[in-house]
């Protein structure tokens, strides 16, 4: 089970009226390398893996549900004050059509999110791999945002989630080289 | 040297439904130890090649586990 803390990982702070911002953002929200995909594959695994690394998705995926807050905090403050002209001329024309102002898990381009966005091969070794291919493609992401946000506020949020998925990668990095490692193996120091 | 299957034994609850199998493994093929594949690695001859599934003794690694099937030649 989980405790909630009613407070973000990290301060969200907008400064900017951009929804346009806003739909690039949601890749991260329900797109393939997005944050609910991490936490869902994450928790998911761990029951699978061998103990010794279980803990370490259990940590990082229910990061990656804090780090989903704070892109829909993101996405909720750049849309919730725009009128239905602002949603058009942002390219959330679609998105005012189906949903208002209602956040929903799709990506950049409206497809909505799927559970074979990812895997849970049973595999270890797989598992683990696959793991550090996301937060890759997730730290990728941060850098295409980044790239095409000029909101210094908002970069700044997208600056630490970009670092956070460099050091998860990290960490799954590491908990491959553990399951590479010999058991009964003598350690030297 | 390296070994091909690694073992671990999960938590095992008094209230489990069924029979516990205390010792899971997962395979840790050669190429997970091998960044890049070295130039002129020893070969098999062509029927052993044939017969292993690899031309690479480096690259060599039995089917499933051996210990489950009680191979002698891994």
């Amino acid at each position: 089970m989980w405790y909630y803390e009613k407070k973000l990982q990290y301060p969200v702070r907008v400064s900017q009226c951009n929804p346009m911002l806003a739909k690039f953002l949601i890749e991260q929200y329900g797109g393939a390398d997005g944050e609910l995909a991490a936490a869902l594959r994450y928790l998911n695994q761990r029951y699978t893996i061998p103990d010794k690394v279980a803990g370490l998705l259990n940590d990082i995926g229910t990061e990656e549900f804090a780090h989903l807050e704070m892109i829909a905090t993101m996405v909720y403050k750049l849309t919730k004050d725009a009128t239905p002209e602002q949603m058009k001329e942002a390219g959330l024309g679609a998105h005012y059509a189906d949903h208002d102002k209602a956040l929903f898990f799709h990506n950049a381009a409206g497809a909505p999110f799927t559970a074979t966005y990812f895997q849970a091969k049973g595999d270890p070794i797989a598992d683990i791999y696959e793991d550090i291919a996301a937060e890759e493609k997730a730290r990728a992401t941060y850098q295409w945002l980044i790239n095409m946000s000029d909101d210094p506020d908002i970069n700044d949020g997208l600056k630490f989630l970009r670092e956070r998925e460099v050091v998860h990668s990290l960490r799954f990095r590491e908990a491959a080289e553990i399951l590479k490692e010999e058991r009964d193996k003598k350690v030297f120091f | 040297m390296f070994t091909q299957f690694k073992y671990w034994e999960p938590y095992i609850s008094p209230f489990d439904p069924c029979p516990p199998m205390r010792i899971k493994s997962y395979s840790t093929p050669p190429q997970l130890y091998i960044p890049f594949q070295p130039k002129g690695l020893p070969q098999f001859k062509p029927m052993e090649a044939l017969y292993r599934g690899t031309l690479w003794p480096a690259l060599f690694s039995p089917y499933p586990d051996p210990k489950k099937r009680g191979d002698q030649d891994e």
